[in-house]
């Protein structure tokens, strides 16, 4: 829901990035305000998910030039938990295993966390049990996941669920989520996308990160940006999805010569 | 009284440091040791054996291949003392009673026993459960097993049982089960430069079990010295599952042995937690003399500043259908130093046998140190021995995972530290140990 008037949830200008001394990220903007869907798509290797974790803070990359805004204030001066405090979450695109940790351990720490930065008292196990299990119903996830490991032997499809669990308890300003249509099947989508569209409110936003269309029908992105090179190549709305769909990314890229030319 | 330490200068050594006579070091600890109580005195040619093999031996140097990494000049230049007879209150132990053991457990302060800190009542009849001095009256058995294990010419295992004067008895009658965990608890008071020889025995007998927990702690922090020896003996189709926890004050010097019987059809499981000590060693000896015997060894040492931690150990096989399941953890910070050395041996009597051992290593600083070495012995042909030893680090991916989530990177590291060590803690088979021990791996300054 694009709202001119709405809060900027996140502005990115000019955003070059390295990663081990090569240059990933080229020239990259953005902008978000608040109650908006964006979604980027790209072909593989073109930044996508370093764009996300460099978001998220992830200590491999390093910012060359350009500046990353965050509700007013300088994101990237931030660490990571700091960041995940004020609200910016990245569903991973491969979410990572800790074997020993409980789910439910790992949720409580974390969700404990936010609450201590936005001065609140933690929750104690028993009123944090009430509360993921409504959550837990969101996404249609067995109580069982919470007393296993975390996303240890989960299938591809359950750890993209745990990933919107986390979101749906954290509650983010700015929700990344790297191709979390990766892997499931078309009712566990369902699924996720109905827990994402009702974590929705007006002062939040999404960002997504997709190779397929078939997301986009269950969430419905107001813009669809088309990443090559570490940069932003063209902007759209959510029918350009179906154009990328249909002819790939070869004539975007044409188009965008073409215009470097005249 | 004191030992004398006798210093030669060796001028094969390449620093110039006065060097200690090791074996006049020896001589000087065996003169240390207490005078056997009249009521032990049947007792007398147990400590004179081990003292004429002590006397032929020396505290080791590094040169020694079984103390490769372990570096006991720090201790050999100590002149220790025995510990003034310390009366401590219920007040100062009570933290480290278990609630599932309050009526069964033994209290020993610097190694001797402590009646009033004790209580055995909820024990069922005919199980004892007691000290040495009562058990030579009731358990005439005692004979054919205190210092009879394999072993017992080891150097430090020789000092203790020469230095007998007391020590904990369990004995459990044929069929015996004993539901209630067993502890035996051996506090040091802490003296600075003193000495204690803490002495343990348990006898399962046929098809009986038991659980037991031996903790060694202290109630102030000193450069003590515990020396400790326990020997388990487990006849056919019996069952001890043992939790041996050290935690000792982190100046004191601990060397530990656990010798092990093992008769056919029986079954061992041991949790060796080790957290303690400057400097700390652990023998932990296992020798199966029957078929189709099952040994389970977990052990986690975790240790930071300046510790050393060292697990030496050895499961001998002697006849076919045997296991074993090893896995030791050690997970080590600033400069501190693990070794482990798992021997197992496997001759051509013990076909079949199914052994797995696995070393699994965390090294939280990039001065730490393990040493980590498996040590085959198999001459049989057809068995199957399992072995891999892993030594990582935390990862920063893993750290970021969980920073994304808003932990700040030392809790991060905390939870993935305990991440790795909870799998040999969740083996413990009592829950208020388990729980405490949970905290203290979880809180663990890294
Ligand atoms: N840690 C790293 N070290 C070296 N190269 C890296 C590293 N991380 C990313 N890259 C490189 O950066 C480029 C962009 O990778 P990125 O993962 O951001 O692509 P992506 O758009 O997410 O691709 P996909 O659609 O396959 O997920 C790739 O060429 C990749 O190999
Ligand atoms: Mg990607």
């Amino acid at each position: 829901m694009i709202n001119e008037n709405s809060e900027v949830i996140l502005s990115v200008k000019d955003l070059t990035a390295d990663v081990s001394d090569t240059q990933i990220l080229k020239g990259l903007n953005l902008e978000i305000k608040a109650g908006e869907i964006h979604a980027i798509m790209g072909p593989n290797g073109s930044g996508k998910s370093t764009f996300s974790k460099l978001l998220a803070g992830h200590p491999a990359y390093t910012v060359t030039g350009g500046e990353v805004t965050f509700r007013g204030q300088n994101l990237l001066e931030m660490a990571p938990d700091d960041r995940a405090k004020s609200g910016v979450f990245l569903a991973f695109q491969y979410p990572l295993e800790i074997p020993g940790v409980s789910n439910l351990d790992f949720l409580r720490v974390s969700y404990n966390a936010k609450r201590k930065q936005e001065g609140l008292e933690e929750l104690d196990s028993f009123d944090f049990d009430e509360l993921v299990r409504t959550r837990l119903d969101l996404l249609k996830m067995d109580a069982a996941f919470l007393s296993r490991s975390v996303n240890e032997g989960f299938s591809g499809g359950e750890k993209k669920r745990n990933e919107i669990l986390q979101m749906a308890l954290l509650e983010p300003k700015l929700g990344i989520l790297d191709e979390i249509d990766s892997g499931l099947d078309i009712d566990a989508l369902k699924v996720v996308a109905n827990g994402v569209n009702q974590l929705r409110t007006s002062d939040n936003a999404i960002l997504m990160i997709t190779h397929y269309q078939r997301l986009l029908d269950y969430i419905v992105p107001d813009f669809v940006h088309v990443m090559e090179g570490g940069r932003i190549l063209t902007t759209g709305g959510k029918e350009l999805a179906f154009e990328l769909e249909a002819r790939g990314y070869e004539w975007v890229r044409e188009e965008e010569a073409a215009e470097v030319a005249r | 009284m004191t030992v004398e330490v006798s210093t030669s200068t060796d001028t094969t050594e390449p620093t110039l440091k006065a060097r200690v006579d090791r074996s006049a070091y020896l001589a000087g600890l065996l003169k240390l040791r207490p005078e056997l109580p009249e009521e032990l005195a049947e007792l007398q040619g147990v400590r004179d054996r081990a003292l004429a093999i002590a006397q032929e031996l020396a505290i080791p140097t590094t040169r020694d291949e079984e103390w490769r990494f372990t570096d006991l000049s720090s201790l050999v230049h100590i002149g220790f003392a025995l510990p003034d007879r310390a009366s401590i209150s219920f007040a100062q132990i009570e933290s480290f009673i278990l609630p599932e053991a309050v009526n069964s457990r033994l209290v020993f302060v610097d190694g001797t026993y402590a009646p009033d800190l004790s209580a055995t009542d909820d024990l069922p009849e005919g199980v004892l459960v007691t000290n040495l001095s009562v058990a030579v009256q009731f358990l005439p058995s005692l004979h054919n097993y205190l210092a009879k294990q394999q072993g017992a010419e080891e150097v430090f295992t020789a000092l203790n049982t020469a230095s007998l004067i007391d020590g904990a008895i369990v004995h459990v009658p044929k069929n015996q089960h004993v539901e209630t965990p067993i502890q035996i608890l051996f506090v040091s008071t802490a003296g600075v430069a003193t000495i204690a020889h803490p002495r343990c025995l348990v006898i399962a007998e046929s098809g009986s079990s038991l659980t037991l927990v031996e903790e060694f702690v202290s109630i102030a922090d000193g450069g003590y010295f515990t020396n400790a020896v326990t020997e388990i003996a487990i006849a056919e189709n019996a069952q001890v599952n043992h939790t041996r926890v050290q935690r000792e004050s982190e100046t004191a010097f601990h060397i530990g042995k656990t010798a092990v019987s093992q008769a056919r059809d029986s079954r061992y499981s041991c949790s060796a937690i080790s957290l303690g000590a400057k400097i700390a060693r652990h023998n932990l000896e296992v020798y199966q003399t029957g078929e189709q015997t099952q040994t389970t060894l977990n052990g986690l040492t975790m240790i930071n500043g300046e510790q050393v931690g060292d697990t030496h150990s050895k499961i001998a096989f002697t006849k076919p259908y045997g296991t074993s399941d090893q896995v030791q953890k050690c997970i080590v910070g600033d400069r501190a130093h693990a070794i482990f050395n798992g021997k197992v041996s496997v001759p051509q009597a013990a076909q079949l046998t199914n052994a797995a051992q696995l070393s699994r290593n965390l090294l939280l600083s990039p001065r730490a140190r393990i040493d980590t070495k498996p040590q085959l012995e198999i001459t049989a042909d057809n068995v199957k021995c399992a072995h891999g030893a892993t030594v990582s680090q935390l990862e920063d991916d893993e750290v970021f995972y969980l920073q994304s989530r808003g932990l700040n990177p030392e809790e991060a590291r905390k939870l993935l530290t305990y991440a790795f060590a909870i799998e040999i803690i969740n083996h413990i088979p009592v829950a208020s140990l388990k729980a405490n021990l949970t905290t203290i791996i979880r809180t663990q300054q890294l």
